[in-house]
């Protein structure tokens, strides 16, 4: 397009301008405060250089919360990615009708429309031991009951399949719309090579899905790593603090303890992890390009 | 024949099975907000002796319609903001090849993977530094922010499929770059804005942590924070909570159904293609 050379540049200003003011200014800000011991109410500082790493890293809950983020990242990939691009698979394929696919799939979605507070406190009843619906449905069945969020063994498992009945119908989605993107041609042909569905689901609608798929992992991976609301909402990283995890340790650390170099120490870890872990699936998934 | 009856049979009972597990405990939400709480805690699985809708009244009354006002304000701002900006950026880096706009891009997409939680500290001190904690501008504008990079990535890609012809005939007609955007790149790429619209309401009217850590008083908080206040307030009455819980989940899902059709079609468009 014909056009003074400044022109485009105006567009993509404003947009620019916040992202770089609201989200790159903080977050590199937030990597020179891990290195100071300050405070929310004073404005002065004093530079402890790598102290505060060390106080993370040394933090009895640091393992905890580690292996917390770690189990809600893995069971979510398998379960959200791995179960939810099977579900598309199913819903993409010609055993259900087409209302009913919509149906199904809208459905699906729904959980992710409500909000995680709302989900939380919801689940916070349906977990509730005495009246709670899910030890009065295993009682209809003559199971036991549990205390899910009261205990500490089970808290963050209890946690970790809501999010999974939360949100893997996202995924459901995301997937299904990239299978409705693989041209027909491929399909058909593959139908007159002889290919079953199985075969055609590896070997078309999978590789050809790749990137929406790579975006699924790292939305999930990203997901587990600044988890927050689900668990604040619920159990607030207790009983003790066998449900701790990063991101509600940061928001206490910080608004809590009054902490904020503590709180910026966890905002660069998680940023590290989150940042890492998409380039390398990234690399993983460009590596099969060859 | 018979083995894709059988593969029939198993995925419709698939879909059921999840069906069931998606809608009961929602369910059971709904049938304990409509009964009183000795019922609740007599049975929570038998039906209400008669529907209490009172409960609705007394939630929406003891300060939901509060929050409620100021989600659907802050959220209308962000978005209308989030869309505007996002699809001024995309526009600028799509149709005009201009040097430097795929590291622009590059820059702006980089913001996708940067969480909310790792700025959370820095802006609390900018906004407190600024004037502007605990006003609707402390969650508005890192609102807008952080919805940029992935509205952007899926405008991106619906802008790139629209064919040059269209804005080489505008030129002709005399249309300058701002009128081209206004009148034939926004019409057409309604699905997209739809499905940006979902995507970023959903973010918006639900998030918490901004929320809850950039606004103190009770008269700007939105519905997460109103929800887990009201928890508080209410402490044994479980069923006004639960009536509460159901008005604030219900304007998105009742969006979403309108829209589902236009929602698809944008997300279609604007998914990476296969």
């Amino acid at each position: 397009m014909k056009t003074k050379k400044r022109t485009p540049y105006f567009y993509m200003l404003p947009g620019v301008l916040m992202v770089l003011l609201f989200v790159y200014i903080p977050v590199l800000t937030n990597i020179v405060y891990s290195f100071f011991r300050l405070s929310s109410y004073s404005a002065g500082q004093t530079f402890v250089g790598l102290d505060n790493y060390r106080r993370f890293f040394t933090d009895p809950v640091f393992p905890i919360m580690l292996k917390n983020n770690i189990l809600y990242c893995v069971i979510s990939l398998i379960v959200q990615v791995g179960f939810g691009t099977f579900l598309a698979l199913v819903l993409d394929s010609t055993l259900i009708k087409g209302k009913a696919k919509n149906f199904f799939r809208n459905l699906y979605y729904m959980p992710a429309l409500i909000s995680l507070t709302a989900v939380g406190l919801m689940f916070t009843f349906i977990y509730e031991p005495n009246i709670g619906f899910l030890n009065k449905v295993l009682e209809i069945f003559g199971l036991e009951g549990h205390s899910w969020l009261g205990d500490s063994k089970l808290a963050i498992f209890s946690i970790i399949a809501m999010s999974q009945w939360q949100f893997t119908g996202y995924i459901t989605l995301l997937m299904v719309v990239a299978f409705q993107n693989v041209s027909q041609d491929y399909i058909e042909a593959a139908k007159i090579d002889g290919a079953g569905p199985v075969k055609r689901a590896l070997t078309i609608m999978l590789p050809l899905a790749k990137e929406q798929l790579l975006v699924c992992t790292i939305i999930t991976v990203i997901g587990a790593f600044k988890l927050y609301t689900e668990v604040y909402a619920t159990t607030s990283g207790g009983p003790g603090n066998s449900s701790q995890v990063l991101g509600v340790f940061l928001y206490q650390q910080a608004f809590l303890h009054d902490d904020l170099g503590m709180a910026a120490v966890t905002g660069v870890f998680i940023f590290v992890v989150t940042v890492a872990l998409s380039i390398l699936q990234i690399r993983i998934t460009r590596s099969g390009e060859i | 024949m018979a083995k894709r009856s059988v593969c029939k049979f198993f995925a419709y009972a698939l879909c059921i099975l999840l069906s069931i597990i998606i809608l009961l405990p929602l369910g059971w939400i709904i049938l304990n907000s409509l009964k009183t709480n000795p019922e609740m805690f007599m049975d929570s699985l038998a039906l209400p002796e008669s529907v209490q809708f009172v409960n609705y009244v007394n939630a929406w009354n003891k300060g939901l319609y509060q929050y409620f006002g100021n989600s659907v304000f802050v959220s209308a701002v962000s978005l209308i903001m989030i869309l505007t900006l996002s699809s001024l950026l995309a526009y600028g880096i799509t149709r005009f090849r201009a040097k430097g706009s795929t590291l622009i891009f590059l820059i702006v997409l980089g913001g996708m993977a940067l969480s909310e939680q790792v700025a959370l500290v820095p802006l609390f001190k900018i906004l407190n530094a600024t004037g502007l904690y605990n006003t609707y501008a402390a969650v508005i504008l890192p609102y807008i922010a952080f919805r940029i990079p992935f509205t952007v990535f899926l405008m991106r890609s619906y802008f790139i499929s629209i064919p040059t012809e269209l804005e080489e005939a505008a030129i002709v007609d005399g249309y300058n770059s701002l009128q081209i955007f206004l009148k034939i790149i926004i019409p057409i790429s309604k699905p997209i804005f739809a499905a940006c619209a979902i995507v970023n309401l959903n973010f918006v009217w639900n998030e918490f942590l901004f929320a809850n850590v950039f606004l103190n008083d009770k008269t700007l908080q939105t519905i997460p924070i109103g929800l887990m206040t009201f928890k508080g307030d209410l402490r044994t009455d479980y069923t006004t909570t639960l009536a509460g819980l159901v008005i604030a989940s219900l304007p998105l899902i009742i969006l979403f159904f309108c829209m589902s059709k236009q929602f698809v079609k944008g997300l279609t468009a604007g998914a990476v293609k296969g």
